[in-house]
């Protein structure tokens, strides 16, 4: 009834193609936006940016990043984590090489590099499909960690063999370090996911996004009608692996502040990342946030109604948290197997008939 | 939906408000995960101490809350237990990680709250003139790597000279902290150094071993954690290594590391700084007051391990502290540390406290945020399933450690724009 196209007229193709042609998804967006960059940073504090916030924003970058080459363009990636990895060290050697110029353009960088790694791991994609393009990415997975852990070079022979992030500040106030505050570090990933989200939904309704689709749904019908088969999978490759690198770079100049390879950026970071564009969607701008949204916070939360809440024991919590994360999973995926992505689509068709459904 | 879990999460947060009138130290416990059989006994003997000093009556009157958050090893969950505990009116970290010792470092020094890691961590945080916050007794990694050699080098008759010895470690910060000391030690006195990294979790050891095999070192030196050590153990054992020439560091000698390796284990050999076993009377007073009373905080099977003694030494140096800081009135995360870098503990101290011949006497200076630095070598009896010390207590090798330690933490503090403090 409230929630319609009815009495919103559009008058020209560009009004007509936007992202959300429906007023009131327009105004929930704009609010969301303004919650999130006005409100949310003035009540923010070190626990909410630390424990909730910034994970849940740099994961959805990854997500989104992976969503690109998963989702859409239908490659599976088991890299994911070697990926961030390459963002991190990219960013760590450049804000200690280079450190007057701004950490922003850093990160920036950082994931370029990884574009370009992401575009070398990617041309084995050209030959092989599916299962083996999965095997081939875990092979980039343990050979960037390996590396990262062998070279000393790219930890500046710390004796450790860990990297941490010097202090860097962006006019004026510090993001990353010690003292940088919840609210400046929250608002530079915020930032970057919107802008990420931007691109990636402006990228995937025009040309480019179209030919990634073609490959994903047939890649001989794709080649048959044109769609260049090297060209669109090498650029999934690489937009895909710039967010990724972004994120990366994020997690670990932003969040962690520290960081060790083999611990932060393993095996099961790929993985994590990949349960995420799953459980939210493959294919979906939306899917990618819903899904780090469940990733990230459900463990929060249930932690926080388990031992502070019920006050049981931490191991029994911990354990719990992972069968019911296990069985949620398992339940969501059998009611919808498309993700919470498509649960959405439904819901909001619903919502256009209520309550007149025929 | 999201809302709703926001909301639902605020509201349990709400719900965790601050308990006042208590002394909060926090246990970033890990009872989960590929680590756990290292984990549980220290977390168990951490809180039934801790259980026992209220049990008689708490610091001064005052209770002791031991809040525990479990991290799994993993440094995230670390984090979000900081911050989470941070806001209850921590007094003191025990991070019980080298990985979160490092993550909080610098955020607890901004945040001016003390952090311990006990035996782990970042060595060179010894010198207190630039780690202002941290302390890192009572002994570092580097002393452990230095005394293992000193102790292979009484063994060998007093000259290294020509000898193999290979370093089995976890390919993490934590297993790469003895390497420079080791390689200086190479240099000094002439023994050919191998490193064999083991990634994590470390079950997978088939090659390192099979080198080992091939090399034929005179000593094995083991920097291993959680499963990584049993299966360790159990792979020497496979290729006949004389187990007597095979040395973990303190946190691969406790008896969940060679029980499951059975009559194989026999022989082997690790570094610690504390007696192992029951016959101490404060853990008789564990045993009567806490676990028969069913107040422990695990099953009670850990009571006199090796990594529950630890728990307990953790937590009677942390109670000591504690008493110190309330000699300077209200406790305060700024008090506390004034109180750890001025704690001292005599063997008087040490035998009154229920602890007769446990571990050494030590006092903490302000330039040194690391005492007494010694350590002894155990070795693991199969039959008798115990832990006996072989050695005495000896110290490290100052003259490579001290310039390492020296080294280090200056350019820690050239990075991070510290001027080192002046004191002794």
């Amino acid at each position: 009834m409230l929630y319609r196209e009815a009495g919103d007229f559009k008058t020209s193709y560009k009004d007509d193609s936007q992202t959300f042609p429906i007023q009131m998804d327009r105004w929930g967006y704009y609010a969301i936006l303004a919650i999130a960059f006005i409100a949310v940073p003035l009540v923010i504090n070190d626990y909410w940016a630390s424990a909730v916030l910034l994970p849940f924003l740099i994961y959805a970058i990854a997500a989104l990043g992976l969503n690109v080459l998963t989702g859409f363009c239908g490659q599976v990636s088991l890299g994911t984590g070697g990926f961030m990895a390459v963002g991190a060290y990219a960013c760590y050697k450049l804000m200690t090489t280079f450190p007057e110029v701004s950490i922003l353009v850093h990160v920036v960088l950082a994931g370029g590099i990884t574009a370009l790694v992401g575009v070398l791991f990617g041309l084995p994609s050209l030959r092989i499909k599916g299962f083996y393009l999965a095997v081939a990415t875990l092979a980039a997975q343990f050979f960037l960690v390996w590396l990262f852990n062998k070279v000393g070079w790219f930890y500046n022979y710390s004796a450790s063999g860990q990297i941490s992030a010097p202090e860097r500040t962006v006019i004026g106030l510090a993001v990353t370090g010690p003292v940088a505050t919840p609210a400046v570090k929250y608002l530079v990933c915020l930032s970057f996911l919107v802008a990420s989200a931007w691109i990636v939904r402006n990228l995937t309704r025009g040309s480019v996004g179209r030919k990634w689709m073609a490959i994903r749904d047939m890649d001989i019908a794709a080649e048959i009608i044109g769609v260049n088969p090297l060209a669109s999978k090498l650029t999934a490759f690489a937009v895909s692996s710039f967010f990724v690198g972004i994120s990366g770079a994020l997690f670990f100049s932003v969040y962690l502040g520290a960081v060790e390879v083999g611990e932060v950026f393993g095996i099961q970071k790929s993985f994590l990342v990949l349960f995420m564009i799953i459980i939210g969607g493959l294919g979906s701008i939306f899917g990618s946030f819903a899904g780090a949204a469940f990733i990230v916070l459900l463990p929060v939360f249930l932690k926080n109604v388990l031992v502070g809440g019920l006050g049981w024991a931490t191991d029994l919590a911990a354990h719990l948290e992972i069968m019911i994360l296990g069985g949620l999973i398992v339940t969501f995926l059998i009611l919808e197997p498309h993700g919470l992505a498509q649960l959405w689509r439904v819901s909001k068709e619903k919502l256009r008939l209520w309550p007149f459904p025929h | 939906m999201k809302l709703k879990l926001l909301a639902a999460v605020a509201a349990t947060m709400m719900a965790v408000s601050p308990a006042m009138a208590e002394l909060v130290i926090p246990a970033l416990n890990y009872r989960t995960g590929p680590y756990a059989p290292s984990g549980i006994p220290y977390a168990d003997g951490f809180s039934d101490y801790m259980t026992l000093v209220n049990e008689n009556g708490g610091i001064d009157g005052e209770m002791v809350k031991v809040l525990e958050c479990e991290t799994g090893y993993n440094t995230e969950k670390g984090v979000e237990c900081y911050e989470q505990t941070k806001g209850q009116g921590a007094l003191i970290y025990i991070p019980q990680s080298t990985g979160i010792t490092y993550q909080l470092i610098p955020k607890a020094s901004a945040d001016e709250i003390p952090i311990w890691s006990v035996a782990y961590g970042r060595t060179s945080a010894v010198n207190g003139k630039v780690f202002k916050w941290v302390f890192n007794l009572p002994a570092t990694y580097w002393d452990a790597a230095s005394i293992m050699v000193k102790y292979a080098m009484e063994q060998e008759g007093g000259s290294l000279e020509g000898k193999k010895i290979a370093l089995v470690y976890h390919n993490s910060a934590y297993g790469k902290e003895p390497i420079r000391t080791l390689e200086k030690l190479s240099e000094k006195h002439g023994f050919e150094l191998s490193l064999l990294p083991v990634d994590h979790p470390g079950q997978e050891q088939k090659s390192q071993w099979l080198q080992i095999r091939r090399e034929r070192p005179d000593y094995v030196f083991m920097w291993g954690w959680g499963v990584m050590n049993s299966v360790a153990v159990q792979e020497a054992s496979n290729i006949r290594f004389p187990m007597d020439h095979f040395i973990g560091v303190w946190w691969s000698g406790s008896e969940g590391d060679v029980v499951p390796v059975g009559a194989g284990a026999d022989g082997y050999k690790s570094i610690t700084w504390h007696g192992a076993g029951t016959d101490f009377p404060a853990l008789q007073e564990i045993k009567t007051k806490v676990i028969d009373a069913g107040k422990n905080a695990g099953d009670g099977s850990k009571w006199g391990e090796v990594g529950y003694n630890r728990g307990v030494y953790a937590a009677a140096v942390v109670a000591e502290a504690l008493r110190h800081a309330k000699t300077m009135g209200d406790v305060t995360p700024s008090s506390m540390r004034d109180a750890m870098e001025t704690l001292g503990m005599t063997d008087e101290r040490w035998t009154e406290l229920g602890f007769p011949g446990f571990t050494a006497a030590f006092q903490v200076t302000c330039a040194r945020h690391s005492s007494p630095r010694l350590g002894a070598i155990q070795q693991w009896n199969a039959t008798d399933k115990t832990w006996t010390m072989v050695s005495d207590f000896m110290e490290p090798d100052f003259e490579v450690v001290d310039p390492l330690i020296e080294e280090d933490s200056m350019a820690y503090a050239a990075e991070n724009n510290i001027t080192p403090r002046e004191c002794n």
